[in-house]
């Protein structure tokens, strides 16, 4: 498929930054993917499967540094299933209203599937998982679907002539499912800046380090509620994305100070809160974030000022991380910090027995560990770190975690 | 059909249009020349791994990247090799916006010769990018392309916008970090446009000639040495008109850029852009092999570094701490070190107690107990057996180095080369399995060393398949000479003399660090250097008014010993001018003369006139035939002849004085005889009215607090001071 090496190449070629952009991107390609996957007549949740997996091993591994793609084909396989299984449930269920159902399928097929999906959806949420507190909390109305599909199991003959209907009728809700997917991650913006004012009270001190879409967003979302605040921003070397937050900050009318990153000990005594974004939040709360980021939650444990991490929940990853530092980081040019050119003459000249002695070193992330972070904010409402891996398993499926290799060959 | 010549004939004038032809590239897959010998004898250069990806990756992942659409891929040697790791390799597949097109010829020599033979297949259509194979960017080149464009719109006769970057040469060996040479570059600072390019600059020599002109035509320019060629050019179409019109021009910069720039062909302008950050260079030598391939590990070519770029079918290496690069699959022994900077391939297996540091080790490779890797380049499934020593060596694919073998620095060991147990092959030798091309041919090509010397396989190599090599040669190897064989059981392959260079330039060029003597030589000669530079700096300056533009013109004036020296060889050259004027040349001309070398030595008004006295006196001693009396008649007549030259140069009192003091000088020093007579000389001087009454009374009292010594000759004078003072009047009725 040609979208897919494209995607794949530009993945590998560093050319989509951010984790929204990416996350976004590869819940419409594999969209695209599950909409071109032709459906056989059995087993065909096996063969979307199969598809998703194999494009997004390959995706994976273009930019393993990027997990935002692992999450959301982790997620595409997660609501794959969740469709599969409420889909058969619903067929039977849905013999009660046959009638209506057939005709959906000829001549209707955007409304039907949007409400099956939707509402088995949350219902198939119930019954697949084992309930925590928050699936508990918010389900709590709707246990109704999975005792009605048990009680509809005498009319398989029906169904059987039903097939082709439930073959698109899968598709269909797997890629309503995968819409919904992208409006939510095209919506987290919002989600979590409408919690601004929770946080962020009035006349306080807010730092920040770098530049985040989602730190501005809820930045933003405060000032309109008319909150007056002081926002520091720590400039972020090597590449001082901070400057541009400061600018953009300022065009909102809100107090901005831009400090330079090795100022942030000195600072962090009168600042109330840190409110930082990431690039991932791992299973066991810890947090990969750009450079710096260490040194600023180190800093605000110190003088007891809460850290904040805001993240849409497409950054939530289900993986464990072992030794972050190196393997889910990313070493770029050096260029970021020094030129090249007024540097290459101290470089090497063949001199120094061969090896160069200047050596310089541009890590892209740091790894904030969970015992720092006082506070998540995904979404779906604010989080202890300890309290993360249920929040994932809300979103993944235990099977799908590791994306295997033998998938591919069987494909 | 249509639709390309809309394209090509909007592309003149519709800025729009132009914007919208598709941007093309012509990649020449081939560098003409021999430095990779004897390796691109079997394999083309732009095949050849650098850190385990080709060249080729490196340059089309770059094109890929800024956007452009077409690619022409010139192939010239192994033509074959290169398509089919095209059509192999994922490049080969259709990616949207992006193809590559192969164009073949086997006639080409050259780089004119290429540029000349895809002018011939008319596909070029706009502003297209030429560059070699061999080149690693990961520079932008958005900003470049709407400048070259944008000068375009304003001055149709931009034909060229070149790339380069900065880097400081090597204040000892002259020669910059990627081992080329020196190149001095005259720049427009406004219009960066590039005004002069000498690419074999020695900063050594300290003087630089350029064309008067240059400066004329110019309010200012930079003279700078410190610029790298990065060899990649946006060019216009034109630029393949130039090379069909100049069917000599061979050498992308020595014919075409000097060419342009000297000859002035047609008014074209090139201009030059500078890249500061980003990273760019092209593996020219061996040097630059392997300063590139560790800029590479460094990440200065970000994205294109091995951890992302990886096309191979095998596990790809993945980056560790402290620079390491290693594959998933690698089985190293637990007592193996792997010091900083190092890459190892997949499926690569190493033993007991072996260290590897700053090298690169290829894929399938197989490395024994108690191997020593320091600074190597070591490509594909290669046999290393126990206990063998490797530094700064490339050793390319299916090489076995059996038991105990040591390579010395510089070594190149090309395709399947076999070293015998124990054997020390020598620092800087090339070995191959194929012999060394004839004598005759070397000649050939040491004469055009690396402009043109062409097609890398001359038909009957190519036409010897490297498997036909082993089992037809390998016996008949023992009879005829191989080094390796002498001492080793079963060692195969030539040791090639190094033709082109000599012995002694082998290591500015060699993957080896340059030796530690070596440099020491270079300090010492520095040294020397700036002893004699005076010497130096009169040696560069030519008589006859050509422009001499000092790299550091400032210290003209500053050091006493170089202004003396000036000055004398001023004297010198007065008194030969003199000397022709004696011979019948016309007063006129030789005032002309005298002036113009005054300008050029930069000398003072005085000082020439004493020059011109000198001169006088000079030849009145050869007319005197040293008697004393015929002296004194010789001086009086040779003052009387050149009297109107005297005047002209001898124009005001400080003049005057200049000039006794010059005579005074001239009879303590050089010419003793003049001493008895230099009262009489001085009034003869006054009688021809050669110096005022001013001059010698300002001349008396400067002397007045000088010491004893000094004073002799005021004395001898001292009636004809007296004199002076006296009778002023008479003096004034005289006149």
């Amino acid at each position: 498929m040609p979208d897919v090496s494209d995607f794949i190449l530009k993945l590998q070629r560093r050319r989509i930054e951010g984790s929204h952009a990416t996350a976004r991107q590869t819940a419409e390609l594999l969209r695209s993917v599950v909409s071109q996957t032709r459906m056989p007549y059995t087993n065909q949740a096996a063969a979307l499967l199969d598809a998703v997996r194999a494009v997004g091993e390959q995706l994976i591994a273009a930019n393993p540094v990027e997990l935002a793609v692992g999450n959301i084909v982790r997620r595409v396989l997660h609501i794959i299933r969740e469709e599969d299984l409420s889909s058969s449930a619903v067929s039977f269920e849905g013999l009660m209203i046959s009638e209506k159902s057939d005709d959906e399928d000829d001549a209707d097929h955007k409304g039907g599937p949007v409400l099956s999906a939707a509402a088995v959806a949350a219902a198939a949420r119930s019954t697949l998982r084992p309930r925590s507190l928050q699936t508990l909390l918010e389900d709590g109305p709707l246990p109704a679907a999975p005792s009605k599909s048990s009680s509809a199991g005498d009319s398989e003959g029906k169904s059987k002539s039903d097939k082709s209907a439930v073959g698109k009728r899968l598709k269909h809700s797997v890629i309503e499912a995968i819409n919904l997917l992208i409006e939510e991650i095209d919506d987290c913006y919002e989600d979590i800046s409408e919690q601004a004012v929770e946080h962020i009270h009035q006349n306080e001190v807010i730092l920040t380090l770098g530049r985040s879409k989602t730190v501005k967003e809820f930045l933003y979302a405060a000032k309109q509620k008319n909150r007056s605040f002081r926002v520091f921003v720590a400039e972020g070397a090597p590449r001082y994305q901070g400057h541009v937050l400061a600018k953009e900050l300022i065009q909102k009318g809100l107090e901005t100070t831009v400090i330079t990153d090795s100022a942030i000990f000195a600072m962090i005594s009168r600042v109330n809160m840190v409110i930082v974004g990431a690039h991932a939040i791992m299973a066991n709360g810890g947090v990969i974030a750009p450079v710096g980021m260490n040194m600023l939650a180190l800093a605000a444990q110190r003088h007891a000022v809460p850290f904040v991490v805001v993240a849409g929940s497409h950054k939530l990853c289900p993986l464990y991380p072992h030794n972050p530092e190196v393997l889910l980081n990313e070493l770029k040019s050096p260029s970021d910090l020094i030129d090249f050119g007024e540097f290459s003459d101290c470089m090497d000249f063949g001199a120094h027995g061969g090896a160069p002695l200047m050596h310089v070193v541009n890590p892209t992330f740091d790894y904030v560990p969970p015992n720092l972070v006082s506070l998540f904010i995904t979404d779906t409402g604010g989080h202890n770190a300890a309290h993360m891996y249920k929040l994932i398993a809300d979103y993944y499926s235990a099977d799908y975690l590791v994306i295997k290799r033998k998938s591919t060959s069987s494909n | 059909m249509a639709q390309k010549k809309g394209g090509k004939t909007a592309a003149s004038d519709d800025p729009e249009e132009l914007a919208r032809t598709p941007l093309q590239a012509v990649l020449l897959a081939d560098t003409f020349n021999l430095k990779f010998r004897p390796i691109t004898l079997e394999r083309p250069k732009v095949l050849l791994p650098l850190v385990n990806t080709p060249m080729i990756d490196y340059t089309l992942a770059w094109l890929e990247s800024v956007g452009v659409e077409e690619v022409f891929l010139f192939c010239c040697a192994h033509a074959e090799q290169v398509k089919e790791y095209i059509g192999n390799s994922h490049w080969g597949q259709s990616h949207a916006g992006f193809s590559i097109t192969t164009i073949e010829s086997n006639f080409s020599m050259s780089a004119g010769d290429a540029l000349r033979f895809i002018e011939g297949k008319n596909v070029i259509r706009g502003d297209f990018i030429l560059i070699t194979g061999d080149t690693i960017s990961n520079m932008s080149l958005t900003e470049a392309l709407q400048a070259h464009k944008d000068r375009r719109k304003k001055d149709p006769d931009t034909v060229m916008t070149m790339f380069v970057k900065r880097s400081k040469p090597m204040p000892l060996t002259h020669q910059t970090r990627l081992g080329n040479d020196e190149i001095m570059m005259a720049i427009d600072p406004e219009t960066k446009q590039l005004l002069y390019y000498e690419d074999r600059f020695d900063s050594s020599k300290r003087a630089v000639t350029l064309d008067k002109s240059l400066l004329a035509d110019n309010a200012s320019l930079y003279l700078r040495t410190d610029l790298e060629d990065c060899c990649i050019d946006i060019c216009s179409p034109e630029v393949l008109t130039i090379f069909l019109d100049n069917f000599d021009y061979q050498h992308l910069r020595r014919h075409f850029v000097k060419g342009l720039l000297h000859d002035d062909i047609m008014g074209k302008k090139i201009y030059t852009h500078e890249i500061d950050s980003s990273y760019t260079a092209r593996v020219d030598n061996y040097r630059s092999y392997d300063t590139i391939s560790k800029d590479i590990i460094q990440r200065w070519s970000f994205p294109l570094v091995p951890d992302v770029l990886y096309a191979g079918n095998r596990a790809q290496m993945r980056l560790q701490r402290e620079g390491i690069y290693k594959a998933p699959d690698v089985t190293l022994s637990p007592s193996v070190r792997i010091g900083a900077f190092t890459a190892i391939g997949s499926g690569t297996i190493i033993g007991e107690n072996s260290s590897v540091s700053n090298s690169v080790i290829g894929e399938l490779c197989t490395i024994g107990r108690n191997v020593s890797i320091d600074g190597c380049y070591i490509w594909d499934s290669v046999t290393i057996e126990d206990g063998c020593r490797l530094s700064h060596s490339i050793v390319c694919d299916g090489v076995h180095l059996h038991t105990g073998a040591t390579l010395e620095p510089g070594v190149i060991l090309s395709f399947k080369v076999e070293v015998g147990q124990n054997i020390t092959v020598p620092a800087y030798s090339k070995v191959s399995l194929l012999p060394q091309p004839s004598k005759q041919d070397s000649d050939e090509e040491l004469e055009y060393a690396d402009t043109n010397s062409g097609v890398i396989d001359s038909p009957s190599i190519a036409s010897i398949s490297p498997a036909n090599i082993e089992h037809d040669h390998v016996s008949s190897f023992d009879t005829e000479q191989s080094v390796l064989l002498e001492g080793g059981l079963s060692g195969v392959g030539y040791i090639w003399t190094s033709c082109e260079t000599g012995n002694e330039e082998e290591w500015r060029y060699s993957v080896a660090p340059i030796p530690v003597e070596k440099l020491k030589e270079f300090y010492a000669k520095m040294f020397d250097e700036d002893e004699s530079s005076s010497d130096g700096e009169q040696t560069g300056i030519t008589h006859s008014g050509e422009l001499i533009s000092e790299s550091k013109s400032t210290d003209f004036d500053d050091s006493d010993g170089e202004y003396k020296g000036d000055v004398s060889k001023f004297e010198k050259e007065v008194e030969e001018t003199f000397e022709r004027a004696l011979g019948g040349v016309a007063e006129e001309n030789v005032q002309l003369e005298i002036n113009s070398l005054r300008m050029s030595f930069n000398v003072t008004h005085a000082e020439c006139a004493g020059a011109v006295f000198q001169s006088v006196i000079k030849s009145a001693i050869i007319a005197s035939n040293s008697s004393k009396s015929n002296l004194l008649k010789a001086t009086i007549d040779a003052i009387e002849r050149s009297k109107g030259l005297l005047s002209y140069f001898i124009t005001n009192v400080d003049e005057e004085i200049e000039v006794i003091l010059k005579f005074e000088e001239m009879c303590m020093e050089i010419t003793r005889e003049f001493a008895p007579i230099f009262s009489s000389v001085l009034h003869q001087l006054y009688d021809k009215e050669v110096i005022t009454e001013d001059a010698i009374l300002k001349w008396e009292s400067e002397k007045a607090d000088a010491d004893e010594s000094d004073k002799v000759f005021v004395k001898q004078s001292e009636a004809f001071l007296k004199w002076l003072k006296e009778a002023p009047e008479e003096d004034d009725e005289d006149e």
